[in-house]
C-alpha cells in the first residue's frame, strides 16, 4: 500500500514537473496511432471482405457435387446466419429449332446474399439492380438469360424456352451476376431460374453433373466460427469457398493490401518505442534523485521495485486506455470521411484493436522501463551527496535487449507474416547499428574539429560534443521515425504503381474463343476495320492428361482443387516466345532450334498442385492419339493482368497437326458492343466471353483499397510527426537550461537561437541521410522479396525527405524552445 | 560506567581510481563518537569530509577498515542491510534540503516513519512539524516553501523517527546568515532535547565551535584530535 501511494504521489509530481507528461504523451500517441490504424484496418478488411463477398454472392459458400447434408444448413440456422442455396448444372436450352448448351443456375429466395443481380429488358446495354425490382430472382415459371444465349437462340423477352420437361418464359436479360466463380473459359452462357422449378424439368437425377451450393452470410466472426466448425465436417466432393479461394486476382490484390496495412501498423509500433525511449530518459533521470533519497532513509530495493512497477502499470494503463479511446475517436472521424470513399458503410470495428492496444501499451512501457529498473533499484544512496553517481550511461544501452525483444514480438505480431516481419526487424536492427556507428563517428569527428570561426556553429556543435550519448540517442530517434515514414512513402508508391500497371484501364475485357485457323486473318481484318488493332491469337488444343512418368494418372491422390484440375481437359498452346508477363522459375524456355521437340512449359501453381517437377514426362490424349511431353520449364504467371495465359505451353512445330482453335483477348470501349454483335453474326461459331463487369468490380475494389491505404498512410505520417515532436520535447528542459546559461553569460537571443538551429541542423542532416539509405534498402527488400513487385529507387521521395528533415527538425526544435528564449534570463534561472 | 560508542571508525580508508590512478581520499582514520556527543567535522573543499560522512552513514563502503554503528558493523552489510541500519539509527539533514517534491511537508516527514513501518506515523510527523513551527504548512509542497522552511521540514523529518545519530551535511550552506542561524539554533535545541548524537560536517568554523568536539580533516587525515568544548 505504501508502495502504491508513493508511486501515485511521485507520478503526480512527475506529471507536474513535466517529464512524465512527455512519456505519457508518447505512449498515448503511439497507442492512438496503432489502435486507430488497427480499428480502421480492421474495418477496411471487413469492408474488403464484404466487397469480395459481392463476387462470391455470399461471405462463405459450401460447394458440393452432391446434395449437401442437412447438417450444414441446420448448423447455420442454429447460428442464425443468413442462408440461401443454389444449384448449377449444364443443360441444353431449346428454342424453336435451335439449341445451345447453357450453364443453368437455379437459385433460392434471397439469392444473392452479397452483391446484386443486374437485369435489363434489352439484350445490350442498360441494366438495373434486380433487388430494386419487384422480384429479386426469377419467379417460378420464368427465367433470366445471358445476352449471349439470347443472341445464339434468337430470344426476345416473352419467348419461351424448353428446359428438360419444362417450358419457361424469358422475362429478363441477365447482365451481371455475382458468384461467377470458377474458370471463365468453361462457362457456357448462363440461364438463371427459380429453384422451385428444378424438379419439374426432370433434369436432376442420380448421377447428374450438378453442383450444389449453400450460401452463407453474417458478420466476420460468425462466419469464421462457422467455417471452423464446417471444415472438419467436409466429406469427399465438398469444399468451402470464401473470398480467398474464389478469385485469385482479388486475392493477390487483397493479400498485398493486408501486408501493407500490417506494415502501416508496424510503423506505429516502431514510432512509439522510439519516442518512449527518448521520453523515458528525463523521467528516469529525475527518478534517480528520488530513489537515492529514499535509499538514504532506509527504503529497501524491494520497495523501490514495487514503486517502479506500480508507476509502470499506472502509466501503461492510463496511456493505453486514453490511446484506445482517442484511437477509436480518430477512426470514427476517419470512417465518416471514408464514407464518401466507400460506397458501402464500413462494418463496426471489433474489440480486437483495444486488446492489441493494451498489450502493446504494457509491452512497450515495460520494455522501455525494464532496463532502468535494475539501475534505479541499485541507485547508490551516496548520490544524495555526489550528484554524478548513478547517472545515465549510454554504454548501458546494450542492456536494452528486452526492448528489442518486445519490439520484435510486436513487429511479428503486427506484420502477421514471417518474411515481412523479419525484413522490418532486420532493417531496424541494421539501422540502429548503422546509425549508432555514424552518430558515434560524427561526434568523434566533432571532437577533433578545429575551432570553428562562427561562434554560433561552435556553440551548436559544442552542444553535440558535450553530450555524445544524447546526440547518438537523438539521431537514432529521428532516423528511426524518418525511416518509417520514408519506407511507407516508398513502398506505398511502388504498391499503387504496380497495381495500376497490372490492371491498366485498357486491360482486356473480352475473350474470344473457338476461332478456327481459317478465320484468323478475316477476323483480324474485321477488327482492324472497326478500329481494334494489334490482336494476337493463341492456339489452343484440347488434351486430356493420361499418365505421369508412364504411370496412369491416379486422380485419387489429389485433393479437391488439384483433382478437378487433373480431371478436366487441358488447353495446350504453343508459342515460340514466352508471354511478356511470365517469368521462368525453373528450367529454361526453348530456343528456335527446339521447335518440334516434345517439351512442355508448365505454370508453377499447377505443377505444384499436381506434384510435377522438371523432367517429368506427361502423356496426353489429343484427339485420340497419345503424345509424351517432357516438362522443361516452370513459369510464374501474372493471372491478374487478364491477358490470355496457359497452364501448359509447347514449342511450335509439335501440335500444329492436331485440331486447334484460337483464342484472343481484346479491350472493347463502352459503346463498341455493336461491333461484336456484327462479328458474331458473321462468324457464328466463335464465342465471346464478356468479363467487363468482372473487371469493373476488380477495378473498383482496387480503387477503394488505394483510398484506404492513402488514408492509413496519411494517418501514420501524422503519428510519426507527432512522435518526433514528443521526442524533441523530452530533451527540452536540458536545452532550456543550456540556453539560459548562455544568455546569462551574455549570448544574444539570436546567437542562442542560431546555436540551437545549428545543432539540430546537424542532427537532422545525419538522421536524414541515414534514414534515406536504410529506408531505400528496406523498401527494395520488401518490394522485390515480399510483395513481389519491381523496385526503382525513388529520388523524388528521398530528396524530399532529406530536404524536409533538415528544414523541419531545426524548425521543430526552435518551436519547442522559442518561448523560453524570449524571456529574460533571470526568470529562467528561478525556474530551473 | 562507560558509555557505548554511537559511531566508531576503525582504520577507515577510501581510495578511488581516476583515469587509471589510485587516489587516496581517506587514509586509515580512527574515530570514536559517544552517545549524545556533538562532533563537527571541518575541512576545506576536497578534504574528504563528505566522503567520510558517506562512509559513517553507510551510504558508501570503505576500501578497507570498518564502521560500527552502535557496535553493529555497517561496513559488512549489503545495500539493503545498510539501508535497514540507517532506518533504525540515523537521521539526515542535507545542504540542499532533499525534500521529495512529490510529497507535502507532512508526507515528507512521514516518509522515514513509514519506511520503518511505524503505526502512528502521522501523529509523530505532526508533532515534529509543530516543534519546528510549521504546523500551518502541513499540506504545502516543497516548492511552495521558502529555503528556511524547507530546511525546517528536513529537520522535522530527521528528528521524527527519534534517531540515535543525526548526520548533518552543511545544513546552513544554502541559507542566508540570519536564517542559517535560526536553523542551527533549532537543530541544536532539538538535539539537546532528544539527546541525539550529532555528526556535523561543515566548513564554517563558527558553527563547528558550537559542538563539543571538532575534527579537522586535511588530505584524508585528522590533523588535530580533540578540540576543547565550545563556550
Amino acid at each position: 500500500m505504501l508502495a502504491f501511494s508513493l508511486a501515485l504521489r511521485q507520478l503526480r509530481s512527475h506529471w507536474q514537473a513535466g517529464e512524465v507528461r512527455v512519456l505519457l504523451l508518447a505512449l498515448v500517441l503511439a497507442i492512438t496511432a496503432t489502435t486507430s490504424v488497427g480499428f480502421f484496418t480492421d474495418r477496411i478488411q471487413g469492408s474488403i471482405n464484404s466487397q469480395g463477398g459481392q463476387l462470391l454472392g455470399a461471405d462463405l459458400v459450401i460447394n458440393a457435387d452432391h446434395p449437401l447434408p442437412e447438417q450444414y444448413l441446420k448448423e447455420a440456422q442454429k447460428r442464425k446466419l443468413q442462408t440461401t442455396s443454389s444449384l448449377e448444372f449444364p443443360s441444353m436450352v431449346i428454342h424453336a429449332d435451335a439449341s445451345q448448351l447453357a450453364e443453368i443456375k437455379a437459385v433460392g429466395e434471397g439469392f444473392p446474399l452479397r452483391g446484386d443481380l443486374t437485369v435489363s429488358q434489352q439484350a445490350i446495354g442498360g441494366g438495373v439492380s434486380a433487388k430494386a425490382q419487384a422480384a429479386s430472382i426469377p419467379s417460378s415459371g420464368s427465367v433470366w438469360i445471358a445476352p449471349r444465349l439470347a443472341q445464339i437462340l434468337d430470344l426476345k423477352i416473352g419467348d419461351t424456352v424448353d428446359l428438360g420437361n419444362r417450358k419457361l418464359q424469358v422475362t429478363a436479360f441477365l447482365q451481371n451476376e455475382p458468384s461467377r466463380g470458377g474458370n471463365m473459359f468453361n462457362i457456357a452462357p448462363r440461364l438463371l431460374m427459380n429453384q422451385a422449378d428444378v424438379a419439374s424439368t426432370g433434369l436432376i437425377q442420380f448421377g447428374s453433373r450438378a453442383r450444389y451450393q449453400l450460401l452463407l452470410a453474417s458478420d466476420r466472426a460468425e462466419i469464421a466460427d462457422y467455417a471452423a466448425w464446417a471444415k472438419p465436417q467436409l466429406q469427399k466432393g465438398e469444399r468451402i469457398e470464401d473470398l480467398r479461394s474464389a478469385r485469385p486476382e482479388i486475392r493477390s490484390a487483397r493479400d498485398k493490401a493486408e501486408q501493407f496495412l500490417g506494415l502501416a501498423a508496424m510503423v506505429g509500433v516502431m514510432l512509439a518505442m522510439v519516442a518512449m525511449f527518448l521520453a523515458s530518459l528525463p523521467y528516469i533521470q529525475t527518478s534517480l534523485d528520488t530513489y537515492a533519497l529514499m535509499r538514504c532513509f532506509g527504503a529497501t530495493k524491494k520497495l523501490i521495485m514495487q514503486i517502479l512497477l506500480w508507476q509502470t502499470i499506472l502509466l501503461a494503463l492510463t496511456g493505453s486506455l486514453v490511446g484506445c479511446l482517442l484511437g477509436y475517436a480518430a477512426q470514427a472521424g476517419l470512417a465518416s470521411l471514408a464514407g464518401r470513399l466507400f460506397v458501402e458503410t464500413l462494418p463496426p470495428p471489433s474489440l480486437m484493436p483495444v486488446l492489441a492496444g493494451l498489450v502493446t501499451g504494457f509491452a512497450a512501457m515495460l520494455a522501455v522501463v525494464w532496463p532502468h529498473l535494475r539501475r534505479l533499484q541499485h541507485v547508490p544512496a551516496l548520490r544524495i551527496l555526489r550528484r554524478d553517481l548513478g547517472d545515465f550511461d549510454v554504454a548501458s544501452w546494450l542492456s536494452f535487449i528486452p526492448a528489442i525483444l518486445v519490439l520484435a514480438a510486436l513487429i511479428f505480431w503486427n506484420a502477421g507474416d514471417l518474411k515481412l516481419g523479419a525484413a522490418t526487424l532486420l532493417g531496424l536492427l541494421g539501422l540502429v547499428f548503422v546509425t549508432g556507428l555514424l552518430a558515434w563517428l560524427a561526434s568523434k569527428a566533432l571532437q577533433r574539429l578545429p575551432e570553428a570561426n562562427s561562434s554560433t556553429w561552435k556553440l551548436g556543435l559544442a552542444a553535440m560534443k558535450r553530450r555524445p550519448g544524447m546526440t547518438v540517442a537523438q539521431v537514432l530517434g529521428f532516423s528511426l521515425g524518418l525511416m518509417a515514414l520514408i519506407l511507407l512513402a516508398l513502398v506505398r508508391g511502388d504498391l499503387l504503381q504496380s497495381w495500376q500497371a497490372s490492371l491498366p484501364a485498357d486491360a482486356p475485357n473480352r475473350f474470344m474463343i473457338n476461332i478456327q485457323p481459317a478465320q484468323i486473318s478475316d477476323i483480324k481484318q474485321f477488327l482492324s476495320d472497326s478500329g481494334i488493332q494489334g490482336i494476337e491469337m493463341s492456339p489452343m488444343v484440347r488434351a486430356r492428361l493420361l499418365a505421369i512418368n508412364h504411370k496412369p494418372l491416379d486422380t485419387s491422390q489429389y485433393k479437391d482443387e488439384a483433382k478437378r484440375l487433373a480431371e478436366r481437359e487441358f488447353n495446350l498452346s504453343w508459342a515460340e516466345n514466352m508471354q511478356q508477363d511470365n517469368k521462368i522459375v525453373a528450367g529454361q524456355w526453348w530456343t528456335k532450334s527446339d521447335a518440334g521437340k516434345p517439351m512442355l512449359s508448365l505454370e508453377k501453381g499447377i505443377a505444384e498442385s499436381l506434384k510435377l517437377k522438371l523432367g517429368d514426362v506427361l502423356t496426353y490424349n489429343i484427339g485420340g492419339s497419345e503424345l509424351d511431353l517432357t516438362v522443361s520449364s516452370l513459369r510464374k504467371v501474372e493471372w491478374d493482368t487478364m491477358r490470355t495465359n496457359f497452364f501448359a505451353v509447347t514449342p511450335p512445330g509439335l501440335l500444329e497437326n492436331f485440331s486447334a482453335s484460337y483464342i484472343t483477348s481484346l479491350h472493347l470501349e463502352k459503346g463498341q458492343e455493336e461491333t461484336l454483335n456484327r462479328l458474331v453474326k458473321r462468324f457464328p461459331n466463335i464465342t465471346i466471353i464478356d468479363i467487363a463487369a468482372l473487371l469493373d468490380q476488380v477495378q473498383q475494389i482496387i480503387t477503394k483499397m488505394t483510398h484506404a491505404i492513402e488514408y492509413v498512410f496519411a494517418f501514420s505520417l501524422l503519428a510519426g510527426v507527432a512522435v518526433l515532436y514528443a521526442a524533441l520535447i523530452a530533451t527540452r528542459a536540458e536545452r532550456i537550461r543550456e540556453a539560459t546559461l548562455l544568455r546569462v553569460l551574455g549570448a544574444s537571443r539570436k546567437q542562442v537561437t542560431a546555436a540551437v538551429l545549428a545543432e539540430f541542423l546537424s542532427i537532422g542532416l545525419i538522421s536524414a541521410v541515414v534514414a534515406t539509405l536504410t529506408a531505400s534498402g528496406l523498401a527494395w527488400y520488401i518490394s522485390t522479396q515480399t510483395l513481389g513487385i519491381p523496385y526503382t529507387f525513388n529520388w523524388h521521395t528521398s530528396l524530399l525527405a532529406l530536404i524536409g528533415s533538415i528544414l523541419l527538425v531545426p524548425l521543430a526544435a526552435w518551436l519547442a524552445v522559442r518561448g523560453f528564449l524570449n524571456q529574460p534570463p533571470r526568470n529562467l534561472l528561478n525556474s530551473i | 560506567m562507560q558509555t557505548p560508542l554511537a559511531v566508531e571508525a576503525i582504520e577507515l580508508s577510501k581510495t578511488v581510481s581516476s583515469n587509471g590512478n589510485e587516489l587516496s581520499i581517506l587514509s586509515k582514520l580512527n574515530l570514536a563518537i559517544s552517545h549524545g556527543e556533538r562532533v563537527a567535522i571541518v575541512g576545506s573543499s576536497g578534504s574528504g569530509k563528505s566522503t567520510l560522512l558517506g562512509l559513517l552513514a553507510g551510504l558508501d563502503s570503505p576500501t578497507s577498515g570498518k564502521v560500527l554503528i552502535s557496535q553493529e558493523n555497517i561496513s559488512a552489510q549489503d545495500e539493503d542491510g545498510r539501508a535497514a541500519l540507517r532506518a533504525k539509527y540515523m537521521g539526515f539533514v542535507f545542504q540542499s534540503f532533499q525534500l521529495l517534491p512529490s510529497l507535502t511537508a507532512l508526507e515528507n516527514v512521514m516518509l522515514p516513519l513509514q519506511l520503518t513501518g511505524k503505526a502512528n506515523a502521522r501523529a509523530i510527523a505532526l508533532e515534529a512539524l509543530e516543534k519546528v513551527g510549521l504546523a500551518d504548512r502541513l499540506t504545502h509542497y516543497p516548492k511552495q516553501l521558502s529555503g528556511g522552511e524547507q530546511q525546517r521540514v528536513a529537520i522535522a523529518r530527521a528528528f521524527a523517527p527519534k534517531p540515535a545519530i543525526l548526520f548533518a551535511d552543511e545544513p546552513t550552506g544554502n541559507l542566508d546568515a540570519v536564517t542559517g542561524e535560526r536553523i542551527i539554533d533549532l537543530l541544536f535545541s532539538l538535539n539537546e532535547a532528544a539527546n541525539t548524537t550529532l555528526v556535523l560536517v561543515t566548513h564554517d568554523m563558527s558553527l563547528a565551535t558550537r559542538c563539543e568536539r571538532t575534527l579537522h580533516l586535511k588530505s584524508g587525515h585528522f590533523t588535530e584530535d580533540y578540540v576543547e568544548a565550545s563556550a
